[in-house]
């Protein structure tokens, strides 16, 4: 079954059950979990300079395609870490979904209408390319030490560290992490051995997904149809992956028998309905699964650290499961490191917690919306439901309402304790602090991109017409103790401001997405998101932005 | 037809949406009924214009084949 050949990834004992091999005392940071999360963190933290060991119970990669959909944010922080244009050049590009009511479409929308962005708003790519293509570029990295078969059997937190016993082919050893990060997915031994309690809900209906190969003239666009004539009772999801494969995911129904529909007979049956009897396919991955919605209600338990499937997760109609979970590394990766680096005090890591149980909230509910939508729960919401699909053949209104999933975007965190309070100033249309900073291309070839130059350290971003105004000093005068870039914004392709590095924003896009004047200026984060943002370059406000941002003072 | 909105004229359509399906929660069928009723009344009342309620009457029974 399936066309792809599962790499396998050799075991090598560690050094501790190696007589005359150097053992760390304790490590800094120990990551449980090889998958798209653990990974995205490892080497997030390698590229920092803080050195990473994880552990990971497999040899090899996810098993099956799982989470498909990698959404434009995803691929921003996977630049960063070196490994996204390999991602793009093997998936699926695309950006627009159709949903059907019957064999009628009614609604249709682009998730990135404003073109002019370095990356697309969705990628398809199997989970085991994209693990796969994060393991190889551990390879590139110093600084990672993966470690397969080693599976974690028991976690004992103390005071100022985390005592991890391990089982191994060669038998049972045990380190000390200074911070455990746990992302090891939905069933989390770590998250079991400590008794977390897991918050939320299991819904009824079942679902089935089967992945298969097939050539198959289809756009690459998202189909949704509620009540097709191939499966009428329900409702379905067609996507095109890497390889020729497709997602086909129909919902079931409550009372479907679970193991009957497992079946590769079943399974053949229902896509013979939907592709007609002259197709051929070949099976890649299947599964029945419900609509699960969980989180912990805080992520950072002492020195352990939840994140990924690990601390949250939701339904999978909306691509916001693996997606969120590389948010999780991209919003922590840099705190740990200012932390382990003796930068920043431990309670810098409480806005990881802060700030991502508010985004797996927000994506809860958002799911929780579209599963009520999809699976109604109630004679009255069925009714609502079907009333909605029947106005929307004749109303645009009504269209708007019909929710197939709404596709992840990064969520933003309006209030975080480490974002200078809200200037007085109106705003238009543009990202407010909490967000992520807009993409635009910067000078005439388009070949450098503001998600490019701002990203991977703080970052002050300030648009000025002229170097006049721009202190050549400003660097010292911010006086943080972390590298802070300092980029002005002109459209002069010539301009070159002492002290500052110039963003080419030739045709004024970066200008127009955040609603920028001359003088207006970004505090930007480490993983570009807002901290702050001012009508004028005040050197004084930024400095004392930049200690908040960082945890140095009490928000 | 040309008093009733066939364009979308509100910023959250998900949050009314919910709003409204969630009213129904834990009301039996004739308690739905009453609600819904008196939810078409106020709102009615609100748009005012006789001739889009009209035709917002009208297109809501497109397709509704009278049985009794």
């Amino acid at each position: 079954m399936g066309s792809y050949v599962y790499p396998r990834y050799a075991y090598v004992p560690p050094p501790e059950l190696t007589v005359g091999a150097c053992v760390a005392s304790t490590y800094p940071v120990v990551i449980v979990g090889a998958g798209l999360v653990g990974l995205t963190l490892a080497l997030d933290l390698a590229l920092k300079g803080v050195p990473v060991t994880v552990l990971d119970e497999d040899d090899t990669v996810s098993i099956g395609s799982r989470s498909i959909c990698q959404a434009q944010r995803t691929l921003e922080i996977w630049h960063r870490l070196g490994v996204a244009d390999r991602m793009v050049a093997k998936g699926v590009t695309w950006d627009t979904g159709e949903v059907y009511v019957g064999d009628r479409q009614v609604y249709r929308f682009n998730m990135q209408p404003d073109p002019g962005q370095r990356f697309p708003a969705f990628i398809n790519l199997q989970q085991y390319y994209c693990e796969q293509f994060l393991v190889e570029r551990c390879g590139e990295v110093a600084g990672v030490d993966l470690r397969f078969r080693n599976k974690v059997i028991d976690v004992r937190p103390g005071n100022d560290h985390v005592a991890v016993d391990v089982h191994t082919p060669d038998g049972r050893y045990t380190l000390r992490a200074a911070w455990l990060v746990a992302c090891d997915g939905v069933r989390s031994a770590v998250r079991t051995l400590l008794k977390l309690p897991y918050e939320g809900e299991v819904f009824d209906d079942q679902f089935l997904i089967a992945d298969i190969r097939m050539r198959a003239d289809l756009p690459n666009i998202r189909k949704y149809w509620f009540y097709p004539p191939f499966h009428p009772q329900n409702s379905v999801l067609l996507h095109r992956q890497a390889d020729d494969v497709l997602r086909v995911d129909f919902q079931l129904g409550r009372d479907a028998d679970a193991e009957a529909e497992r079946r590769i007979e079943a399974i053949d049956r229902r896509l013979g309905v939907m592709f007609g009897p002259a197709a051929r396919w070949d099976h890649e991955w299947s599964s029945v699964y419900k609509f699960t919605c969980r989180t912990l209600p805080r992520f950072v338990h002492g020195r352990v650290i939840f994140a990924g499937d690990a601390a949250h997760v939701v339904s999978p109609f909306g691509a916001r499961g693996g997606n969120s979970g590389v948010q999780d590394a991209d919003n922590l990766g840099w705190k740990l490191a200012l932390v382990v680096q003796g930068i920043a005090p431990a309670s810098l890591l409480e806005s990881y917690s802060h700030e991502r149980v508010q985004a797996a909230r927000e994506n809860i509910r958002q799911s929780t919306r579209s599963t009520d939508f999809i699976t109604p729960k109630f004679p009255a919401s069925r009714v609502l439901r079907d009333a909605v699909l029947d106005l929307a053949r004749d109303f645009p209104f009504a269209r708007a309402m019909v929710n197939s999933g709404r596709l992840s975007r990064p969520t933003g965190c309006s209030d975080s304790p480490l974002h200078a309070g809200g200037a007085a100033e109106d705003w238009g249309p543009a990202p407010p602090p909490g967000d992520v900073l807009p993409d635009a291309p910067l000078a005439d070839d388009n070949d450098i991109w503001a998600t490019e130059a701002v990203a991977g350290r703080f970052a002050v971003v300030t648009f000025a017409d002229t170097p006049d105004g721009l202190p050549s000093d400003a660097a010292a005068r911010l006086a943080a103790p972390f590298p802070v870039a300092c980029l002005a914004v002109m459209r002069d392709a010539g301009a070159r401001p002492a002290g500052w590095d110039a963003l080419h924003d030739t045709k004024g896009m970066l200008a127009r997405r955040c609603d920028a004047r001359p003088g207006t200026t970004y505090l930007v984060r480490p993983d570009q998101v807002i901290a702050g943002r001012w009508r004028a370059l005040d050197l004084a406000a930024l400095a004392a932005g930049l200690r908040r941002a960082a945890g140095l003072v009490e928000g | 037809m040309t008093a009733l909105r066939h364009d979308l004229n509100l910023a959250r359509p998900d949050d009314v949406y919910n709003l409204i399906v969630d009213a129904h929660k834990g009301l039996d069928d004739a308690q739905c009924r009453a609600f819904d009723a008196r939810l078409i009344l106020l709102l009615a009342n609100q748009v005012g214009d006789e001739a889009a309620i009209r035709e917002a009457v009208d297109a809501a029974l497109a397709g509704l084949v009278p049985t009794a």
